[in-house]
């Protein structure tokens, strides 16, 4: 038998039980360590049916042309497009959850069943979501700067990201989150 | 502190022991949560400068915690193929930092019980592993750890949504509970799929390796929580901590019904495997498994009396690639690491049956 991925012989044969029903799956060893990768043994979806599961909700309910213009939407901070999120599976900053937020909520719902946390809480350092994005923000604007040689811009924000973290890690610091 | 990796070799890792509650079909506990550092992009969008200062933050910020300082602190980038997979073997770091990019890091304590990943998919992977069926304790331990990071470190934390995470199926908790199982006897009498069904039907995801046609690898199974938001922790690993009893009596029953109705059989398919890992001159790595699965039923039932269920552990970890070439001192190609392994189980196998010789 060969490899669905690739013409090698498929040396593991792998019964995928995370969806509704049993699933073989048969690689080489290469491509079998690859797709153990994907879901490194903790039994959650892999890159690839999350990015299905996506497709299959967006595909409800847009049209293509929807779609295609919700693919080009790009987060301001971190700059990953829906696109990217769609094809990967991954996001790119904590800012996401907040800009792609009626994208992902029936996501969520789809996959947790709930979208309200019921866990536990930091219990110190609490930092506003928006002062998180600021600060992602900022770093990024100075990565920026170091690529353009414009060192003296960089070294301002790298002072002014540094009187952020110092300002909110002060002991009696309030900010709720 | 330093660590050796060739002394590590030479022990046994926490769950490789054996011991703890149902060690005869509960191999290991596990919990991790996924955490990431608020100001910092997710992984995949980090520059390699980023990571670079996760790393540093992270490591800078454990050695400031004084019950975490004994931690040693492995860059996995700067590390062999080898020893990056043989810590993969060992179950202390994940196939995906072993692949990842960039810098990248692991702690680990002395007992191979706790070890944070830093920059894997999210910024910080903490988990802890106990030998046998012990969540109550693996629980106690990772909150521990978690509030320790959490009075240095601010996670990136949504009021409505929980910690965040790169990937959507862990937001919430961040957390996975797994426990580990060997379930030869549900397998032989094929009932493993039916327990399956019923588990998926309650959120929980099984995963199985599986062998050349239908027959399980090892039958080895991890069982875990598949949602990680809505829940409090205590609930999620009480869900898990709730059904592994349950399997660990139908994998008993099914044992005593193979041994009431099917003796002879049980014993020579059993007698086998044992035959084949004492005398082959060559075996692949699933073949072993495979065999060793066999071997380490017949240690449970009392049918082989030379091992003992660390034995069979250890062998299971010290026939891996990695863990072989990390103990012949040297690289081997694939025809080498089956004539190694041979050499390897040979050799193990014959001090322990004549050191159970020189007992009688």
């Amino acid at each position: 038998m060969k490899c669905q991925q690739c013409e090698k012989p498929a040396t593991f044969h792998i019964t995928e039980l995370t969806g509704a029903e049993p699933q073989e799956i048969h690689l080489c060893e290469g491509c079998a360590q690859k797709y153990l990768m994907q879901t490194p043994g903790t039994g959650m979806p892999g890159k690839a049916s999350l990015a299905g599961m996506l497709a299959q909700q967006l595909k409800v309910a847009d049209t293509a042309k929807e779609l295609e213009k919700l693919d080009e939407k790009c987060c301001p901070i971190c700059g990953i497009s829906f696109y990217e999120f769609r094809n990967q599976g991954r996001l790119g900053c904590p800012h996401d959850y907040v800009f792609f937020a009626s994208e992902l909520e029936p996501l969520i719902v789809n996959i947790h069943g709930d979208l309200v946390h019921k866990g536990k809480h930091p219990l110190t350092h609490k930092r506003s979501t928006e002062s998180q994005t600021k600060l992602i923000q900022l770093r990024r604007e100075m990565n920026e700067a170091i690529r353009l040689e414009q060192y003296e811009r960089a070294s301002e924000l790298r002072d002014t990201i540094r009187n952020l973290e110092e300002s909110e890690d002060q002991p009696g610091d309030e900010h709720s989150v | 502190m330093n660590v050796d990796l060739n002394e590590l070799t030479g022990r046994a890792g926490e769950w490789m022991k054996g011991a703890g509650p149902q060690s005869d079909i509960v191999i290991s506990s596990r919990i991790r949560l996924a955490r990431n550092i608020a100001e910092f992009p997710f992984i995949r969008r980090c520059t390699a400068a980023d990571r670079a200062a996760i790393d540093k933050a992270v490591r800078d910020r454990l050695a400031e915690v004084p019950q975490l300082t004994d931690l040693a602190y492995l860059r996995v980038d700067e590390l062999s193929d080898v020893d990056r997979h043989f810590l993969a073997e060992r179950q202390l770091i994940s196939r995906e930092l072993v692949e990842a990019e960039g810098a990248r890091s692991v702690a680990i304590d002395q007992n191979e019980r706790l070890s944070l990943m830093i920059n894997e998919e999210d910024h910080l992977r903490i988990q802890v592993m106990k030998s046998g069926f012990d969540l109550v304790a693996a629980w106690d331990q990772i909150n521990e750890v978690d509030d320790l990071l959490e009075t240095k470190l601010t996670y990136a934390f949504h009021e409505k949504l929980g910690y965040l995470t790169a990937c959507p199926t862990n937001v919430g908790t961040g957390m996975r509970v797994s426990v580990m199982l060997h379930l030869p006897a549900l397998v032989i009498t094929q009932q493993i799929e039916k327990v399956f069904r019923s588990l998926q039907k309650i959120n929980l995801a099984v995963r199985g390796l599986y062998g050349e046609g239908s027959q399980a690898m090892g039958d080895f199974y991890q069982i875990s929580n598949q949602i990680t938001l809505g829940r409090s922790e205590i609930e999620l690993r009480n869900q898990v901590h709730d059904v592994v009893p349950m399997i660990i009596d139908y994998e008993r029953r099914a044992r005593d019904f193979l041994l009431k109705q099917n003796q002879q059989d049980l014993h020579d398919k059993i007698s086998r495997a044992y035959g084949i890992l004492r005398t082959a001159q060559t075996i692949s790595s699933e073949e072993t498994m495979h065999l060793l699965s066999s071997v380490r039923m017949g240690v449970n039932l009392g049918l082989i009396d030379d091992l003992v269920i660390a034995d069979i552990n250890k062998l299971f970890v010290d026939t891996q690639p990695a863990h072989l070439q990390k103990l012949r001192g040297g690289p081997l190609d694939t025809a080498g690491r089956n004539s190694e392994r041979a050499l390897y189980l040979r050799r193990y196998l014959s001090q322990k049956e004549k050191d159970g010789a020189d007992q009688n």
